[in-house]
């Protein structure tokens, strides 16, 4: 790389369509990132190509051509979607770059076991959680906040459903409880009272429900009319954290637990001040944060990898970015300390499952749309242990 | 049974008895099996039985839909479970706004009743537009050419609303006087599941006096029976389609309703295709073209999904048994299909109408 040239980075995100808001999100982050250190990497101009990879598989593959035919870029940030990543991921990985998803919760992506439907290719990483770790967190919260005993998961067939129910079993027998119950729902279903009797059968403290609308609308207005689960507290998982989620169930939304992202901290609210400055207004979602902290890693790993050369000249190898990039430990980002992970499933999840929270579902969410709800949990300040993973 | 003891002996018949049999064994054996063991408890199973009749209510509201224009155009209308859903789907914006008014839960049962008769012209209007538009001119084409018409208008009439609509889901607003539940002997039974089963019970007791007591239920039966000699009588065929038409559509718009008194979540542009091949089945169940057939066997099918997993297939120890709804139902319509196909009421139908 000749003296005067920039530093290339690549982005992926989603610029067009119904989910644009989440490409903006990111590209907030990502910019004020860059201008943190106003512009400069090792006293060079940093560059940032954009790629719109829209919410597909398809559409991540050609912004993942489009960029690693450019052989200046040393790395990507992106995609947003899962899907967009499962396409992107094999031509990035081919071309030896890497990519840091800011926005990605799919276990697939960081799961190297392709029978058990992984996708893993060496040179993904992501900062935010991965879906897996959302699992524990809440089996932790059943265990160690509302002290159950007992637990029932119900999933809907979807894997991501599926998964997160079986770690979430798993993690709760690990910390000393009981799995009564693991069931699931059809897509589609309306009529919850069969599997809503076998559960009072068994009668656990806590049903886990990460289900999708309408079945869990459906679930949860139903289990008020089941004797025996008049104790039963629900816990949701991600797809429930939605604004429409409690209007649309009901009264029986009141006192259930929600788990969603969650970022705090004075590095954060100078943050948001600095967003309101430079790109303004509020972050249009909730994956900002991780955004920030997807570019600050990258641009330190290609600060690690870079070998000055005699006249001036850089050195800056794409495997040895990837090295580096595995090699990040602890480091504090907005979103938590980063420490990327090695071992499938976790492999290139670089976020600790710390910028999570569990909100619950009041009155005021269920009649008067007020969006979020209060936390009842928040698992960065409010862990005993931070149990590890 | 057994005929072929004294009949010339046959595989099919054979085979039949054998699995005849079988369905009987297994249903007395899975039943036992959870009955001895004591699982669930009699309050529980009263639960089941009442939400069975509640959904058995409003697939009987439906089914009569299929039943009506059966009986008179020998046609079935795949299209029904959408006219459900439009009247369903419009109607959770009236109610937000009635909610929104406080005129919900001051006056329930006049907003409730406006509700249903709004529900009900909104499928009317949409089952009438179908007849009009897709059905009357292939009238006399050869009756696979309707049915296909039927499927296409389905899925035109779910796009249609999706557009007009949005596809996310939307939920009827809770009734405050529905809430909370009768309790007898330390049973909770829900009022509005009771609210549900009584107003659908009206409604079809109004549609039993239209039919067997007014004048343009007499020409309902008329045109049913004989179109040609109907006509000669001086009765106005097409008027007579389309009012059928029109009295199905209400009734599923009514349905709408008390299905979002139910169940008052998942409202969107697809809640009609379950629902409406559940009725279809519930129809058949009865004897399709047979209007207390379809109401019993509505009611058969709501009970029989709420009860059948839970007693029958847990018993025989099938995991997931609740995940087999489905299943039992579609079972239930092909028992039916091979051991009486002429449904539970049903008459044998004549050649003409078979």
């Amino acid at each position: 790389m000749a003296p005067d040239e920039p530093i290339v980075i690549g982005g992926m995100l989603v610029i067009s369509g119904a989910v644009s808001y989440l490409g903006e999100d990111s590209l907030g982050g990502i910019e004020l990132a860059i201008l943190h250190r106003d512009g400069q990497l090792l006293g060079r101009e940093i560059e940032f190509v954009l790629e719109d990879s829209l919410c597909s598989a398809e559409g991540g593959q050609a912004a993942a051509q489009r960029l690693s035919a450019d052989e200046s870029i040393v790395g990507v940030i992106g995609t947003n979607c899962s899907s967009a990543a499962q396409g992107a991921m094999p031509i990035i990985s081919d071309a030896g770059l890497v990519m840091i998803a800011p926005s990605n919760t799919s276990p697939s992506l960081t799961d190297e076991d392709i029978a058990a439907g992984g996708s893993h290719l060496p040179g993904y990483f992501r900062t935010s959680h991965n879906g897996l770790m959302e699992g524990m967190r809440n089996a932790e919260f059943a265990t160690d906040v509302l002290g159950a005993t007992s637990i029932a998961t119900v999933h809907d067939g979807d894997p991501y459903t599926e998964g997160l129910s079986r770690v979430v079993a798993a993690s709760f027998a690990d910390l000393g409880g009981a799995v009564v119950f693991e069931g699931a729902v059809n897509k589609g279903d309306t009529d919850m009272a069969s599997i809503l009797t076998e559960i009072a059968v068994v009668n656990p403290d806590v049903i886990y429900l990460p289900l999708f609308e309408p079945e869990i609308n459906f679930f949860a207005a139903q289990m008020q009319h089941i004797d025996g689960l008049e104790d039963t507290v629900i816990i949701g998982g991600g797809a429930s954290f939605m604004a429409g989620f409690p209007e649309n169930t009901g009264e029986a939304a009141v006192g259930i637990y929600v788990s969603g992202p969650l970022v705090t901290g004075n590095a954060y609210n100078t943050f948001l001040a600095a967003w309101d400055d430079e790109v303004g207004g509020t972050p249009p979602s909730g994956y900002h944060a991780h955004a920030y902290d997807a570019t600050n890693i990258l641009l330190e790993a290609v600060a690690a990898a870079a070998v000055e050369l005699e006249g001036g000249g850089l050195l800056i190898g794409r495997g040895a970015i990837r090295e580096a990039l595995a090699a990040t430990e602890d480091y504090p980002g907005l979103t938590g300390n980063l420490t990327c992970l090695e071992e499938s499933p976790f492999a290139g999840d670089c976020a600790t499952g710390a910028a999570l929270a569990m909100f619950v579902i009041t009155e005021a969410e269920v009649y008067d749309d007020n969006w979020p709800p209060p936390v009842a949990w928040n698992f960065a300040s409010d862990s005993p242990g931070q149990a590890e993973l | 049974m057994f005929k072929w003891k004294t009949d010339e002996f046959s595989w099919v018949d054979f085979t039949i008895d054998v699995l005849r049999v079988l369905i009987v064994l297994a249903v007395v054996v899975g039943a036992w099996n959870t009955l001895s063991s004591g699982r669930i408890s009699l309050a529980q199973w009263v639960n089941l039985f009442a939400a069975g009749l509640s959904q058995g209510s409003i697939y009987a509201l439906i089914a009569l839909g299929y039943t009506l224009v059966y009986g008179i155009l020998l046609m079935i209308n795949f299209a029904h479970g959408e006219v459900f859903m439009a009247g369903a789907f419009t109607t959770v914006f009236f109610a937000e706004a009635l909610n929104r008014t406080g005129f919900l839960n001051e006056q329930p049962l006049l907003a409730i009743l406006l509700m249903i008769v709004f529900a009900g012209l909104v499928s009317m209007t949409v089952a009438i537009l179908l007849e009009r538009i897709a059905y009357r001119p292939l009238r006399g084409s050869p009756r696979l050419v309707p049915l296909i018409t039927a499927i296409g208008a389905s899925f035109f009439l779910q796009y249609t609303f999706r557009g007009l609509y949005g596809s996310g889901f939307k939920a009827y607003p809770g009734v405050k006087a529905l809430q909370g539940a009768f309790s007898i002997g330390g049973i909770n039974i829900p009022v509005a599941q009771v609210f549900v089963f009584c107003s659908a019970l009206i409604l079809m007791l109004c549609l039993y006096w239209l039919v067997e007591r007014s004048r343009i239920g007499k020409a309902m039966r008329a045109v049913s029976e004989n179109k040609e000699v109907a006509r000669l009588m001086g009765i106005d065929i097409d008027w007579v389609i389309m009012f059928t038409f029109g009295v199905g559509g209400f009734l599923a718009g009514s349905a709408g309703v008390i299905n979002g008194l139910f169940r008052p979540q998942g409202v969107n542009f697809y809640m009609g295709f379950i629902p409406g091949i559940k009725a279809f089945t519930a129809a058949v169940l009865g004897g399709i073209g047979n209007i207390p057939g379809a109401m019993l066997g509505g009611l058969f099918l709501g009970v029989i999904e709420a009860i059948g997993p839970n007693l029958v297939l847990a018993g025989l120890g099938i995991p997931g048994a609740n995940q087999l709804k489905d299943v039992i139902a579609f079972t239930m319509l092909v028992l039916v299909l091979i051991f009486r196909p002429q449904g539970i009421l049903g008459e044998r139908l004549s050649e003409q109408k078979a």
